[in-house]
C-alpha cells in the first residue's frame, strides 16, 4: 500500500491543496456555539472519558506514579456508570509496569516511541525503542515524525520512517504524531496528514501534538487532520483515527472537539477506536462535571485533581 | 476677384468618427446677426444608440487605462483646444455676440481641462479607503467607473458646460454619450475636432447634435447608459427619472431653474468625480 | 496488512450522540399590542387599526401592530421637521453621545432583543444573538464616532444634513436595517421617519423604548408601521428630503419611478443573484464553507446571498459531494433552538414563493437535492436545497429566490466564470475563491459587484461600505463613503 509520495513539499501541497486559516478559524469557533445540556452532556462526558489517553511523559515518573495512574484510568471513578479510559500513555520505560497493572481490563498501554518528543537519534536507535516499547507489553505506539526532514522537502525520507516504524508495531496501533506547532501552518499540517496516512493502516492514528511544545492541540489543527481523514477515507477507504493531545483541560474544550468530530467525520468516529484524547488534567475536569450533572451541584476542583501540580 | 471659402458641413462625433444623422435630417443654425451658418446633425434616437454601442466599444479600454495616462491625454485635450481658441470663441460668439466673454468661457475652459487632468492619478486616493474592520480581513474600497454615462448639457455656456459635464465622467474612466446645446451646438462640433486630434481613444466621448425632445426618452431608458447627468427642467427631469428607474440608472441633476454658475470651482473638482464612481468593497482574509 | 475496502464510501451523520435541545430562555419581552412612536411617545394610530404579527417559527401571534395612515405620517413628519431645526444645529460631539448611548443601551439589552427578533423573523437565535444585535449595535458606536469629525467626510468642503429623510427597511435584518439606516442619518444631523417592514416590526418599536431610555429629543427618530400603503405615504411625502430604501428591486424601481421630478434624494439598496465562484485552486474545504455561509445564512434571506454557485468543472464533482455532506450536518428547525442552524421563513407568502421558484427548476429539469430532515409542523419551514444542472436560463439561475436554495453552475476559464457572474441585471456581491493573489485582484476589479468577498463570504462591518451596482441599488451603507449620502456638499 506504500504509494510513491511526492517528490516536494510543493507538490504535496498542490496534492491536497491548502487550508484558508481564518476560514477554518471561522468554522471552528462554531462548534463552540453548540449547547450542549442535559442528556447530550452527559453522553459527551462519558464519550470523552471512554477516549481519554490518561498520560504522564515526565522525568520524574516512577513505577508508584504509573501504578496510580492506572488505576485512575481502570476506575475513573465511584460511579460505576462510567467507562474506563481508552488508554494510558507513558514513556517505554514504564510501560512493563503499566502493562502489569491494566492486564485483564479495557484500558491499554500506549508507549511514547521514537526518541520522544524530538525524534532526534538515528532511526535505529527509534527502531529499536519501539521493539522495546513493544516487547515490554505496548498496545499502542505514539511515534513523532522527522520534522526537520518534512519542513527541508525530504517527504520520501519522512515517509519511509513512519513505514518503518509501523513495520516494528505489529499489531500495536502506531499513532503519529505531526507535532503541529513545529510545522506551524495549516497547510502544513493538512500535507503532513497526507503524507503519514498514505502508509498507514486502518486503526491507525494521526496526532497533533507532544503536549511538549507551547502550543497543541487546538480545534483549528484537529479540523484540518479531521478534514485530512475524511479525504483519506474517500480516496482509499481506509479509516484512520485521530488523536488532538495536549492543551485540552477542560470538559468544555473536550465536547467542543467531539462537536467538532460528529460534524466532520460523523458518528463512525464517535467512538474510542478512532478518536482519543491525549490528556492528563482532562480527565479530572469531565469527572468533576459529571459529578455537577447528576447531582445537580458544583463540584470543588481539588476533589478531582490527585496532585496539586497537575494545573 | 474674391476667392469663394469653402464651408465645412457640421458633423458629429461618435466612435471616433464623424457622422450625420442616420435620419439625414438637419437642422438651420443662424447665427446671432440672423444669417443662415450651418446645418447640423439633427441625431434622434438610433444615433443615440449608436453611440452607445461605440461608447461601450471604448469603454472598458478607456477604464483599463492606467491614471497618469488618462491624465495625459486630458492634458493634450488642453494642448489642442489651446491651438483652436480663437476659433472656438467664435464659435461660441457666433450665437452669443460677446467676443470678449466668448474668450473667457475658453480660457475658462481650458484650465477647467488641465484641473482634471490633475485630477485622475490622484481622486482613488481621496474616495477609496482602506476599512478597519473587527475581523481578521483585509478590507478596502476601490471607485471604479460606472460605464456609459448620458450627459444632456446646458443650452449655455455651451462649451463650458459641456465640457464641465464631461471632464469629471471621462477623468474617472466613464465613456459618454453627450447632448450639446440644442442652439448652440457649433462649440460642440469643433470640439469633436479636437478631441479627434487629441490622444482620446474613440468612442470615450461621443457628441451629438439636435433636438432634445427626440432624444431624452432614449437617454433615459436605455438600459446600457448607467448614468445620466443633466441640466433640465421640471418636466424633463421628471421624465428621464421616470424612465431611467426601468433599469435603476443613476441620475444626477442641475434644476435648469436656479442659475448655475459654471464658472465657479465649486462647478469642478473631487465630488463633481465622485458623481461619476461606483464604489467597490473587497474583503479578503488575512492569515498564514 | 491489506486495506478494509467498504464497498460504499460514505459518513454517517446520525443520532449517535445527538444534541438535546437547547431552547433560549431569555424573556423577549414582547407587549401585546404596540403603538406608533411619533415625536418622542407612543400613540395609538388615528386610523384605529392593527394587524396581527406571527411568529413563523409556529404561526402563533405574538402581537398587534398598527397601521399608520395619512394623518400619522404626516405627524410623524411633521415631529421630525421640528425636530430637524434643533438636532441639525446640535454640535456633532452631543448627537455622538446620543447615538453612543443607544449602542450602549442596545448591548444592554442584546439577549432580549435577540430572542425578539428571532421569534418575529424565525431567524436561528445564534445568529440574532451573535450577529444582527451586536452588529446593530456596532453600526451605532462606529457612526457616533463620525458625528463630530464629519469636516473629514468631504475634505475642502462643507457637509449639512438633508434634513428629514424618509427610510423604509425590509424583514430579513430588522433590527440590523433600522441601525444601519438610522445611526449614519442621525450623525450627519438629520431626523428621520422610518418603517419596518410590515411582518417584523417588533424589534423597531421596542428600540423606540431605548431611544427613550437614551433621552433622543423628541421627533429624532419616529417609528411608523404598516404595510406597503404606509410604505408609500413616507415615500410620497412633501416633506422628505430623502428617501432610503432596502428591499426588492421591484418595489425599488416603483419609488424611484414616484420620486421622479419630487427633487428628493433616493438610496436604493435592492435585490442580488450573486455568483460564488470557485476556482480549482481554492482552499476547498473553506471554499464549501463559505458557499454553506453564503446561501444558507438567514435562510438565505439576504440580498447579498451567493445563490448562483460557479464551480470550475475539474471540481465540481468533489465540492458538489462536500456539499451535500455539509448538508447533512446543518439543522433545520426551531430558531429558537440554540443549536439551529436553519430557521423559520420569514413569512408563508415567502415559503410559497421559495417552493413556487424551486418547483420552478424541478420543472425547467435542474436536479434537486436536499438533505432528510424533520421539520417543525407548524411555522414556515424550507429544508436546505440545492440544484445541480442548472443553466443559465432556468428561473432558479436568474431570479432573486431569497430562500436557503443553491443553484449550481460550471464554469471552466476566469473568462467564462466572469461572463457569466455578470451576466445579471444585479449587481450587488460576489464571491471569488483562489489561492492565486493576483487572480484574486483580477476578479475583484472584473465583478460587476459593490461588494467582492474573496476567500470569504457574508461579512458585514459598520466600516465597510455595503452596496450595489446595477440594479442592485445605489448609494453606500456604512464606512465613509455611506456618511456621504445623507448630507449635502457645498
Amino acid at each position: 500500500m506504500i504509494r510513491k509520495s511526492p517528490a516536494t513539499l510543493r507538490q504535496l501541497i498542490q496534492e491536497v491543496g491548502t487550508v484558508d486559516a481564518i476560514g477554518i478559524e471561522e468554522r471552528v469557533s462554531k462548534y463552540g456555539t453548540r449547547s450542549i445540556k442535559k442528556q447530550a452532556k452527559r453522553a459527551g462526558l462519558k464519550l470523552a472519558i471512554s477516549m481519554v489517553d490518561l498520560t504522564t511523559l515526565e522525568g520524574k515518573d516512577t513505577p508508584g506514579k504509573v501504578a496510580s495512574l492506572c488505576q485512575k484510568a481502570i476506575r475513573p471513578h465511584d460511579d460505576p456508570e462510567l467507562p474506563t479510559t481508552a488508554a494510558v500513555c507513558v514513556y517505554p520505560s514504564m510501560v512493563k509496569y503499566a502493562a502489569a497493572c491494566v492486564r485483564g481490563t479495557s484500558v491499554k498501554v500506549a508507549s511514547v516511541a521514537t526518541a520522544f518528543p524530538s525524534g532526534q537519534l538515528p532511526l535505529k536507535l527509534r527502531l529499536a525503542e519501539v521493539r522495546s516499547a513493544v516487547d515490554a507489553g505496548a498496545d499502542e505506539i505514539d511515534m513523532v515524525i522527522n520534522r526537520g526532514a518534512f519542513l527541508t522537502g525530504e517527504l520520501a525520507m519522512v515517509q519511509d520512517e513512519i513505514a518503518a516504524v509501523r513495520d516494528c508495531c505489529g499489531p500495536c496501533a502506531l499513532k503519529v504524531i505531526l507535532e503541529t506547532s513545529e510545522l506551524e501552518t495549516y497547510d502544513l499540517i493538512r500535507a503532513a496528514s497526507r503524507l503519514a496516512m498514505q502508509v498507514l493502516r486502518e486503526g491507525d492514528f494521526i496526532k497533533t501534538s507532544t503536549g511538549k511544545t507551547s502550543s497543541n492541540a487546538t480545534l483549528g489543527n484537529n479540523q484540518v487532520m479531521l478534514e485530512a481523514i475524511r479525504d483519506h477515507y474517500f480516496e482509499t477507504g481506509i479509516s484512520i483515527g485521530m488523536k488532538p493531545a495536549g492543551g485540552i483541560r477542560t470538559a468544555k474544550q473536550a465536547l467542543q472537539f467531539l462537536v467538532a468530530v460528529k460534524e466532520t467525520l460523523g458518528d463512525a468516529w464517535l467512538t474510542p477506536a478512532r478518536y482519543r484524547f491525549g490528556a492528563s488534567a482532562l480527565l479530572n475536569d469531565l469527572l468533576r462535571q459529571w459529578v455537577k450533572e447528576t447531582t445537580g451541584v458544583y463540584q470543588a476542583s481539588y476533589t478531582f485533581s490527585e496532585s496539586s501540580s497537575a494545573y | 476677384m474674391n476667392r469663394l471659402p469653402i464651408t465645412k458641413t457640421p458633423k458629429c462625433y461618435v466612435g471616433g468618427a464623424f457622422i450625420r444623422s442616420e435620419s439625414g435630417r438637419t437642422y438651420t443654425l443662424h447665427g446671432a446677426d440672423g444669417k443662415f451658418h450651418s446645418n447640423i446633425p439633427a441625431c434622434t434616437r438610433k444615433d443615440v444608440r449608436n453611440a452607445v454601442e461605440a461608447a461601450a466599444k471604448a469603454g472598458a479600454a478607456w477604464a483599463q487605462r492606467n491614471a497618469y495616462n488618462r491624465g495625459q491625454i486630458l492634458y493634450r485635450i488642453a494642448e489642442m483646444l489651446e491651438a483652436r481658441k480663437d476659433e472656438l470663441a467664435s464659435a461660441i460668439a457666433l450665437t452669443d455676440t460677446d467676443l470678449k466673454q466668448a474668450k473667457r468661457e475658453v480660457e475658462i475652459t481650458l484650465d477647467r481641462i488641465i484641473h482634471y487632468a490633475g485630477w485622475t492619478d490622484k481622486f482613488q486616493a481621496l474616495l477609496g479607503s482602506v476599512n478597519p474592520v473587527s475581523s481578521a480581513h483585509f478590507n478596502f474600497t476601490v471607485t471604479e467607473p460606472m460605464g456609459i454615462i448620458g450627459i444632456l448639457a446646458p443650452e449655455q455656456p455651451s462649451l463650458l458646460g459641456l465640457l464641465s459635464m464631461i471632464l469629471p465622467a471621462i477623468s474617472a474612466g466613464n465613456s459618454v454619450v453627450a447632448l450639446a446645446s440644442e442652439s448652440r451646438p457649433y462649440p460642440s462640433i469643433l470640439l469633436g475636432e479636437i478631441l479627434a486630434t487629441s490622444d482620446l481613444p474613440g468612442g470615450v466621448v461621443n457628441l451629438l447634435t439636435g433636438s432634445r425632445k427626440d432624444m431624452l426618452e432614449t437617454f433615459a431608458s436605455h438600459a446600457q447608459i448607467r448614468a445620466v447627468t443633466a441640466v433640465a427642467n421640471l418636466h424633463e427631469r421628471t421624465a428621464i427619472q421616470s424612465a431611467a428607474a426601468e433599469c435603476v440608472k443613476r441620475v444626477q441633476f442641475f434644476s435648469e431653474e436656479k442659475p448655475i454658475d459654471w464658472e465657479s470651482a465649486n462647478q469642478q473638482g473631487l465630488y463633481a468625480i465622485r458623481s461619476c464612481l461606483e464604489f467597490k468593497t473587497t474583503w479578503h482574509p488575512v492569515g498564514v | 496488512m491489506p486495506a478494509k475496502r467498504t464497498p460504499v464510501r460514505e459518513l454517517l451523520f446520525g443520532n449517535l450522540w445527538e444534541y438535546d435541545p437547547a431552547p433560549e430562555t431569555a424573556d423577549p419581552n414582547i407587549q401585546s399590542r404596540y403603538q406608533l412612536f411619533i415625536n418622542g411617545s407612543f400613540r395609538a394610530p388615528l386610523t384605529k387599526k392593527y394587524f396581527d404579527s406571527l411568529s413563523p417559527r409556529n404561526a402563533a401571534k405574538l402581537s398587534e401592530i398598527p397601521i399608520a395612515g395619512k394623518s400619522d405620517v404626516d405627524l410623524a413628519y411633521q415631529a421630525a421637521e421640528k425636530a430637524f431645526s434643533s438636532w441639525g444645529k446640535l454640535p456633532g460631539k452631543e448627537r455622538g453621545k446620543y447615538l453612543y448611548r443607544i449602542a450602549r443601551l442596545l448591548q444592554d439589552r442584546a439577549r432580549e432583543f435577540a430572542v425578539a427578533e428571532t421569534l418575529d423573523g424565525g431567524k436561528p437565535i445564534k445568529e440574532a444573538r451573535d450577529f444582527d444585535v451586536p452588529m446593530a449595535a456596532a453600526h451605532f458606536f462606529y457612526h457616533a464616532g463620525w458625528a463630530d469629525k464629519l469636516e473629514y467626510v468631504a475634505p475642502g468642503r462643507q457637509v449639512s444634513p438633508l434634513g428629514v429623510i424618509g427610510q423604509i427597511i425590509p424583514w430579513n435584518f430588522p433590527l440590523l436595517m433600522m441601525a444601519w439606516k438610522i445611526a449614519p442619518a442621525l450623525a450627519m444631523g438629520n431626523t428621520v421617519v422610518i418603517k419596518p417592514a410590515e411582518t417584523t416590526s417588533i424589534t423597531a418599536l421596542k428600540f423606540a423604548q431605548i431611544l427613550l431610555d437614551a433621552e433622543l429629543p423628541p421627533g429624532v427618530v419616529n417609528i411608523i408601521t404598516g404595510a406597503g400603503e404606509t410604505g408609500s405615504l413616507i415615500v410620497n411625502h412633501p416633506t422628505a428630503a430623502k428617501i432610503a430604501f432596502t428591499g426588492s428591486t421591484v418595489v425599488g424601481k416603483s419609488i424611484q419611478r414616484a420620486l421622479a421630478g419630487s427633487g428628493k434624494r433616493l438610496t436604493l439598496e435592492l435585490g442580488g443573484k450573486a455568483a460564488n465562484i470557485i476556482f480549482e485552486d481554492a482552499p476547498i474545504d473553506q471554499a464549501v464553507e463559505g458557499i454553506i455561509n453564503g446561501i444558507f445564512f438567514n435562510q438565505g434571506h439576504i440580498c447579498c446571498a451567493g445563490s448562483r454557485l460557479l464551480v470550475q468543472e475539474s471540481i465540481a464533482k468533489q465540492v458538489c459531494q462536500k456539499l451535500k455532506q455539509r448538508l447533512a450536518t446543518l439543522r433545520t428547525g426551531d430558531p429558537l433552538d440554540k443549536n439551529t442552524d436553519i430557521g423559520a421563513i420569514n413569512s408563508s407568502e415567502q415559503l410559497k414563493r421559495i417552493e413556487h421558484l424551486v418547483q420552478a427548476g424541478i420543472d425547467e429539469g435542474a436536479t434537486i437535492y436536499q438533505p432528510a430532515c424533520q421539520l417543525p409542523k407548524n411555522g414556515y419551514y424550507f429544508p436546505p436545497t440545492l440544484f445541480t444542472d442548472v443553466s443559465q436560463s432556468q428561473r432558479i439561475a436568474k431570479e432573486e429566490i431569497f430562500g436557503p436554495v443553491l443553484s449550481i453552475l460550471t464554469f471552466r476559464t476566469p473568462e467564462e466564470a466572469i461572463e457569466k457572474a455578470n451576466n445579471t441585471p444585479y449587481g450587488l456581491s460576489a464571491g471569488v475563491w483562489t489561492d492565486k493573489g493576483s487572480r484574486i485582484l483580477k476578479m475583484s476589479t472584473e465583478l460587476k459587484a459593490g461588494v467582492v468577498w474573496a476567500n470569504t463570504y457574508n461579512k458585514f462591518d459598520p466600516a465597510s461600505p455595503f452596496g450595489g451596482y446595477k440594479e442592485s441599488g445605489f448609494g453606500r451603507e456604512g464606512g465613509m463613503q455611506g456618511l456621504l449620502d445623507y448630507a449635502t456638499i457645498d
